[in-house]
This record gives structure tokens, C-alpha cells and sequence, in this order.
């Protein structure tokens, strides 16, 4: 059998026969197949929310107010006859763009400090690492509600929050990933040939490190979203009157004995977000990790 | 041991130091007056003055980065602006509430999830070992204040079998503990299937060990190999991840107590942070860090106590 090396250098992830496999296997494995519907669903509502919405999701209409689910209002209204089902598909739009933005932000900003802590001086490696290890003791939720209380409640300061948690975890793991590498023998061999350090880390450690970053900054897009939903349901996320999930779901929880049907509206789509990416996840990193690809 | 004990909660300490100056320096990073931020624009001078002065942001920054931690030391977390009250009372009081809800939830994600895990490591590819796997990846992703409300929606709306709001009388335990079935289920549900997962690859590891091939060369009854070679070791990455556990129950259990109105730390937190009231926040956020900073070294203290091959190399 070839070493595990010899396999991911024969094929970087970025090959386009990669990805053609990987869609193959994809497409064999029930949950895979399960979880990419589900995304694709999500996007296509978020991208096409505008065009699909069959009502305005802001327009208020008091006599229509607490329709129980019907043929025109498929997920009823709400108590200003605001169509519920609008604002659900609405609301996928916000809870992608946040969720998006904000993880490739962290990202790019993980990526920069994980290079800088892994290839740069010993002491910015040390301050880097302790200031992530510190805002990693911070429960999420805590840290973000002391965000809240300085800044307000606003979506620049949710993304603001999200970007300051997400960020460290990512540099974490470029930082891993660009030692791992750096000691390795043919990056010793280029810089013995005089490779400059930026042409490292372009031509050389970048491609190793994006790969598997992306995988699994795809899998943050969920609780991202749950944080977002969860932080304006409790008041502390996206002001009204946008359809927010987590918005969707306190207006219906004090209507909950009159029209519950808006609470299970609400619940609906942050189940199959988290569900659809984690699923997908899932079978993205079985599938692309050489060494449990032979196992399977 | 000794020397591996010290460096693990002096690392801690110094994790909980700077997370201390972090969230000291962010009440001085925001730009605008804090008084002002805290009192709203209508406020008066002489209201924002006194704000300023009890807050002690006349004095220079050093004093009262000091004056901040001498009071931490002595356990004064400051004073509520709005009722006066020392806020260490008030998260002391609120604290119970949160402790036991997050027992609750984790006890009964433990006790599910531990033997699952086991059963399906045991029974590979059996029905239940699937229907978990594919379970506990729903579980884990589905947010646990969704569950929550359905809870409510299904067992207090539509068949009315439990009381939604508060945590019961005091001193009446039985009605406390139907007020903590909920909130404790909501909160634990995905961490059963994640422990189940966790305990089914790390049995799977250890039953190819060689320890366990003596064990059964010796013709040991195989539950009697499960449960003092195999479970005895396979649950050791479980405890470190019980400690990860308590950082997202503590993030979890803020969405669980405002929904079910359980007076706890979370929900302090949420009503001081909507009326902006930052010390409050400051002296509860402090104290769940505190907790997740003394838990994750606990953790890896008992470990490397109960892993014999951890304790033979410190």
C-alpha cells in the first residue's frame, strides 16, 4: 500500500478529479445525499428568497392576523397577518449571510494569524496561542452577551462576536497545519534552494492548509446560525422587523397557545440548516480523509 | 505528577488572568462615555457622574485594572447599579439553579450515552449501532432551545403534563424536580449521541488493543472484558470531553433558563445585558469563566490519575 503522504500528494484536493469523485461517493452515501439536499435547499431559498416569497415578509395586515395554516398562507400568519412562510424563506437569506460572511471573515483572518504564529517569531506564536486559549475559556454565549451589553445589539455587533470566536479556532489549526509542514523534508529542500518565505506559504503551504480549513469552516455555518437565531430570540441579536429565525421564534413563543403553528415554522429551517451541514460535513471529511476512505 | 499538576493549573491561571484583563480592557475599548452607554443618552450629569464614580473610571487605568483584581481576590464582583446590591450575592443565588440543570443534563446524557456508545462499539453494524450513528449526528446539530420549545409545544401546550415556567417552589423537591425535566432534557439531548459516538471510536480502539487479546486468550467472559479492560480506558477521552462539555452547557443553559424563566446564572446575565447593566454581566460572565477554567484542568488532572499509561510518563 502507497504511504498515506504518497496518496495526498499524488492528488491535492484541488484536482477537478477529486471533486467529481468526491460527488460520486457522495452521491453513494444516504446521509451525504441527505445533507447536500438540505444545503442546496437552503441556498436556493436564501439566494432566490426575493423572487420565491409568495407575500411581502415585512408587510403588516392586522385583519388577517393568526390564519391557521391553509392553501394561501402554507405556514399560517402571525399576530400582525404577517405570512409566516415568507418570513421563514425570508429569514434563510439573513441567517446565510451572516453565517457565510462571517466564517469566511474568521477564515481569512485565522488563516493570516495561523501562518504568522507557525512560520513567524517564537513570542507572537506564544501571545497569539494564549490570547486564543483566552477567548476559548469564555463560554460562547457568555462572551457574546458581554459583546452585546458594550456594543448593543445590532448585526454588525453579532458578526463582530461570531468573527472574534470563530477566528482563533482557525488559526489553531493552520498554525498546527503550517508546522506539520514547514518541518517537512521538501519545504527544507525549497528553502535550501532559496525559495523566499512568501513563495512558501503561497505556492506551498497554502494549498496544503485551505482544504481541509474550508471543510471544516463549512461545518461552523450551523452554529452560527443556531448563535445568531438564539442570540435574537433572547433580543440580543437582529433587530425587528427583520425575519430573523431566532425573531420568527419569540414572536411565536408568546403566542404559543393561540397559533403555535408560528413556533414550529420558526424551529423548521434552523433544524434542517444544522442538519443539511452537518450531514454533509460529515460525509465530506469521511470521504476526503485518505485514511478513512481505504477503511471504508 | 506533581511538576504535570502544577504546569496544567499554573497554565490555567494564567488563561484566567488574561481572560480577566480581556474583559476588563473591554469596558475601556468601546468608544463613547460607558456611563452614558449604560444609562442611555437622557441620562442626567449628575446621574452619569455618579455612574462614573462607582464604576471608578476616574481613576487611571492602572489603578483600576488593580482595584479590579484586589476586589476578584477578595470575591467582591462589584455592585448592581440599579438595586445596590453586591452582584456576588446575586450570582450566588442565581448560580444553584445553573449547576443543577447542567448536572441534570449531563447526568442523563452520561447515563444514555455512555452505554449506547458501548453497545454499539460491541454490536458493530447492528440495527441500534446505526440507528445511533445516524441519531447522534442529528442530535448534536439541532439546537438545543429549538428542542426546548417544542418540548413545551408538545408536553405543557398540547397534552399539559409539565409546568413551563420557573424551577419550582423552594424546598419542595419533587416540584422542582418536574420543573427540571425539560430544561435538563433539551439541554442534554445532544450530548447523548455525541458521547455515544465518542465512547463507540474510542471502544473500538481499545477492544483491538493487545490487553484485551490477553484478556480473552485467558478466556475471560467477554462483559467481564468490556467492563473492567475495555470501558475502564475507552472512558478516559470521554472525561476531557465532559469538561469541553460544561463551556457549551454553560453557553446553552443561558437559552434553556430564559426560555423556561429558571432563575440561574444565564438568565441573569441575559436581563442585565438587555438593560445594559455591565457589571452585573461582567460579574456573571467572570464567574462562568471561572468555572470552565477550574473544570478543563480537573479533567485532565483525573485522566491522567485513572490512565495508568498517562500516569508512567508524567
Amino acid at each position: 500500500m502507497t504511504p498515506v503522504c504518497a496518496q495526498i500528494s499524488e492528488k491535492p484536493w484541488s484536482e477537478p478529479g477529486v471533486a467529481s469523485a468526491t460527488l460520486r461517493r457522495l452521491r453513494r452515501d444516504p446521509m451525504g445525499s441527505i445533507g447536500l439536499v438540505l444545503v442546496l435547499l437552503i441556498l436556493f431559498c436564501g439566494i432566490f428568497s426575493s423572487w420565491i416569497t409568495p407575500f411581502d415578509p415585512l408587510k403588516i395586515n392586522v385583519p388577517d392576523r393568526f390564519h391557521s395554516p391553509s392553501l394561501v398562507h402554507w405556514m399560517g400568519t402571525d399576530n400582525l397577518g404577517r405570512d409566516v412562510f415568507s418570513r421563514v424563506i425570508a429569514g434563510s437569506r439573513i441567517a446565510l449571510s451572516v453565517g457565510i460572511t462571517t466564517i469566511a471573515t474568521a477564515l481569512a483572518l485565522g488563516l493570516v494569524l495561523g501562518l504568522a504564529a507557525g512560520y513567524g517569531p517564537r513570542w507572537l506564536d506564544n501571545v497569539l496561542m494564549l490570547v486564543s486559549d483566552s477567548i476559548y475559556s469564555f463560554p460562547t454565549v457568555m462572551l457574546a452577551l458581554t459583546v452585546v451589553t458594550l456594543l448593543g445589539a445590532s448585526i454588525s455587533t453579532l458578526m463582530f462576536v461570531v468573527i472574534v470566536i470563530q477566528t482563533p479556532a482557525y488559526a489553531r489549526l493552520t498554525r498546527t497545519a503550517t508546522l506539520t509542514i514547514k518541518s517537512s523534508e521538501y519545504v527544507q529542500a525549497i528553502e535550501s534552494l532559496g525559495a523566499s518565505k512568501l513563495r512558501i506559504i503561497i505556492v506551498h503551504l497554502l494549498p496544503n492548509v485551505v482544504g481541509p480549513l474550508l471543510i471544516i469552516a463549512s461545518m461552523d455555518i450551523p452554529s452560527v446560525v443556531a448563535l445568531e437565531a438564539g442570540l435574537t430570540y433572547l433580543g440580543m441579536g437582529i433587530p425587528p422587523p427583520a425575519p430573523s429565525w431566532g425573531r420568527i421564534l419569540q414572536e411565536g413563543f408568546g403566542q404559543i397557545r393561540t397559533a403555535p403553528w408560528i413556533v414550529i415554522a420558526g424551529g423548521i429551517p434552523l433544524i434542517i440548516t444544522t442538519l443539511g451541514f452537518t450531514f454533509l460535513g460529515e460525509a465530506l471529511r469521511d470521504n476526503l480523509d485518505p485514511k478513512l476512505r481505504h477503511v471504508v | 505528577m506533581l511538576f504535570y499538576a502544577i504546569q496544567r493549573i499554573g497554565l490555567s491561571i494564567l488563561i484566567l488572568f488574561t481572560s480577566m484583563v480581556m474583559l476588563f480592557t473591554a469596558l475601556k475599548l468601546i468608544p463613547g462615555d460607558p456611563a452614558t452607554i449604560m444609562l442611555g443618552s437622557r441620562a442626567s450629569p449628575a446621574m452619569r457622574a455618579r455612574i462614573t464614580e462607582q464604576l471608578g473610571l476616574n481613576d487611571s487605568v492602572v489603578v483600576q485594572l488593580g482595584t479590579f483584581f484586589g476586589k476578584l481576590l477578595r470575591g467582591d464582583l462589584g455592585t448592581d447599579m440599579w438595586s445596590q446590591r453586591p452582584v456576588s450575592q446575586m450570582v450566588m443565588e442565581s448560580l444553584p439553579y445553573t449547576l443543577v440543570l447542567i448536572a441534570a443534563g449531563l447526568g442523563w446524557a452520561v447515563l444514555i450515552g455512555v452505554p449506547l456508545g458501548c453497545y454499539s462499539a460491541v454490536r458493530r453494524n447492528s440495527v441500534l449501532d446505526r440507528i445511533t450513528g445516524v441519531l447522534s449526528v442529528a442530535t448534536i446539530s439541532i439546537p438545543s432551545f429549538v428542542v426546548a420549545i417544542y418540548l413545551i409545544l408538545l408536553f405543557s401546550i398540547q397534552l399539559g403534563w409539565l409546568p413551563i415556567i420557573g424551577a419550582g417552589d423552594s424546598g419542595n423537591w419533587k416540584d422542582q424536580a418536574i420543573h427540571l425535566l425539560m430544561p435538563a432534557f433539551a439541554l442534554g439531548l445532544g450530548w447523548v449521541g455525541y458521547l455515544a459516538r465518542i465512547v463507540r471510536a474510542s471502544m473500538l480502539e481499545v477492544m483491538g488493543e493487545n490487553h484485551i487479546r490477553t484478556a480473552r486468550a485467558h478466556g475471560l467472559p467477554e462483559f467481564q472484558i468490556i467492563k473492567s479492560y475495555a470501558l475502564r480506558i475507552a472512558i478516559l477521552p470521554t472525561i476531557t470531553l465532559l469538561a469541553v462539555a460544561v463551556g457549551g452547557l454553560l453557553s446553552s443553559a443561558v437559552f434553556i433558563e430564559a426560555i423556561f424563566a429558571r432563575p440561574g446564572i444565564g438568565k441573569l446575565i441575559v436581563d442585565a445585558a438587555s438593560m445594559r447593566n455591565f457589571p452585573v454581566v461582567q460579574g456573571g460572565v467572570l464567574t462562568t469563566v471561572f468555572l470552565f477554567a477550574i473544570t478543563m484542568p480537573i479533567a485532565d488532572l483525573l485522566v491522567a490519575w485513572l490512565d495508568p499509561r498517562v500516569r508512567a510518563n508524567l
